[in-house]
């Protein structure tokens, strides 16, 4: 029993982690039809920044926070410069987001080195608590805390207010958000920071839970992210929640019970989806 | 009388193909403008460029005096021109009452005003108000479309093709509704169907091939039947 609430336990950490990364992902492709292959970059800078913030100041809060802002920051700047000027243009948005991921795992081992970097949670977060034979990790507790946190947080903006209505409405056609005058480019640069933040919060979070960060560790969960948002639907944010919970907990169990499967099982996942849902469980785009 | 729209030898291209290839025409304040054409001449395009949708590469457009030729869609928009596109752009996902939200740009007593006219205009869109859009019958997206351009206080209303596909009885509705938003809001409009178009319409323009060939009082063309069977094919 205690295996199961374990293996529960961490897949569904791991499934919030790959949410935040997913969630940013799938908000942008949705509304801006921008595939972003750099956004891993911005989940590692987020580990990097935030872990360094974290441990020079003794405050992980005030690493989750540093990590939030250079998210918001670095999103700001590759919509701004990067991602602009290739809008509509699936090609060109592949290979100067590739390009970017590059530079940005690249920029990493040029500021903080090529070592990876320990880290390990804060005191109050460390170690665990037994329900009888039931270990319970609180810093996994906590990470489905802050995933379910953000969850709600942007659904409740999405689902309950006019900002949120707007981006909504812009996912399924931007052309009559613009003619109902609503300056939609301000929207796509505010959904691309929040989407980057989002990330970047995932990455600070992992830097604990690993143990350890390094700089191709963007693209390794970027590839996980992809999967999950094909597996949710490009576009849909509860689709991302859901399908990273199905890809974190499968992963975890897999990983217990069929080692040797466990690298195929998301893969697996993505073929099934595609065969029987080609636009994913939540999509709105086939 | 005020002329509130005035197009000027505009053209457009879309990619490589040169759609419009020199259009001008006025729009007269408080009346309704129709702009006439076969399938193919030009006429969505024309409304689309008025909104920068489909930004004019050459020629002027003016609103109240002002040049828009080269203002992104957005601030088009907020000067106070509503479009109702010929898909009717419904959020087909959100409500009726989410779709309508979308369009408010504010909360005021005038927009609240409005929107008391608009449920009486359009009793379908409050018996469907917590419906989404996309479940809304042809007629009824075409009213949420009117409805969402009109919530506004818009001085200029660019209408596409109302009467595309619906039944006659509908028509009739969009039509009747039509005239009653002419007695405050001026109004461009595209449209095939000719007994619609010269019911609601005060004058007219006619596109062929990308250009305006012709213009007058619509009393005119609906008396000039050699004009209509060169340029609309009917008689």
């Amino acid at each position: 029993m205690e295996v199961l609430i374990n293996l529960t336990l961490n897949g569904l950490a791991t499934g919030m982690l790959i949410f935040l990364l997913a969630a940013g992902l799938t908000l942008i492709f949705g509304l801006m039809d921008v595939l972003n292959f750099a956004h891993g970059g911005l989940f590692a800078w987020g580990a990097y920044s935030g872990t360094w913030i974290y441990t020079s100041t003794g405050s992980f809060f005030a690493g989750i926070a540093g990590a939030i802002l250079t998210g918001l920051i670095l999103g700001l700047a590759t919509e701004k410069w990067i991602i602009k000027p290739v809008y509509g243009n699936h090609i060109q948005q592949i290979l100067i987001t590739l390009g970017l991921m590059l530079v940005l795992s690249e920029m990493l081992k040029v500021v903080w080195g090529p070592n990876q970097i320990s880290a390990s949670p804060p005191s109050y977060l460390a170690g665990s608590w037994e329900l009888g034979n039931i270990i319970i990790i609180k810093y996994r507790v906590f990470i489905i805390a802050v995933g379910l946190m953000v969850f709600a947080l942007v659904q409740y903006v999405l689902k309950s207010t006019k900002i949120g209505l707007v981006v909504r409405a812009g996912v399924m056609d931007k052309e009559m958000v613009q003619s109902l005058g609503i300056n939609i480019q301000k929207i796509f640069m505010m959904v691309f920071m929040v989407g980057a933040a989002m990330a970047a919060l995932g990455g600070v979070l992992l830097a604990p839970y690993s143990g350890v960060i390094y700089a191709e560790m963007g693209l390794e969960f970027a590839i996980l992210a992809f999967i999950v948002v094909v597996i949710g639907g490009m576009g849909s944010f509860p689709g991302s929640i859901l399908a990273a919970v199905l890809v974190g907990l499968s992963g975890s169990f897999m990983a217990y019970y069929v080692p040797s499967l466990s690298l195929a099982v998301n893969m697996l996942l993505m073929s099934a989806v595609l065969i029987f849902r080609p636009q994913g469980l939540f999509g709105l785009k086939g | 009388m005020t002329v509130q729209l005035r197009l000027n030898e505009v053209e457009t291209h879309i990619g490589q193909y040169h759609i419009i290839q020199g259009v001008s025409f006025e729009v007269r304040k408080g009346e309704v403008t129709v702009l006439l054409g076969r399938n193919g001449a030009g006429k969505t395009t024309t409304l689309r460029t008025i909104m920068g949708l489909n930004p004019a590469s050459s020629g002027t457009i003016h609103y109240k005096g002002e040049d828009i030729s080269r203002l992104p869609t957005f601030t088009v928009a907020q000067k106070g021109i509503g479009y109702v596109p010929e898909d009717q752009g419904i959020f087909s996902g959100l409500t009726v009452e989410e779709n309508m939200k979308v369009a408010m740009k504010n909360d005021n007593d005038s927009t609240k005003e409005r929107l008391e006219l608009i449920l009486v205009l359009f009793p379908d869109l409050k018996k469907f108000w917590k419906k989404p859009g996309g479940l809304l019958s042809g007629g009824q997206k075409q009213m949420l479309s009117i409805a969402r351009a009109y919530i506004n206080d818009n001085d200029l209303l660019l209408i596409d093709e109302p009467s595309k596909g619906l039944a006659p009885i509908v028509v009739e509705k969009v039509m009747e509704t039509i005239m009653e938003m002419k007695e405050k809001t001026t109004i461009v409009l595209v449209e095939q169907n000719f007994m619609m178009a010269s019911t609601v319409g005060d004058r007219f323009y006619i596109i062929d091939d990308g250009r305006t060939v012709s213009n007058g009082p619509m009393k005119l063309l609906k008396e000039d039947e050699e004009m209509r069977r060169k340029y609309l094919g009917i008689a």
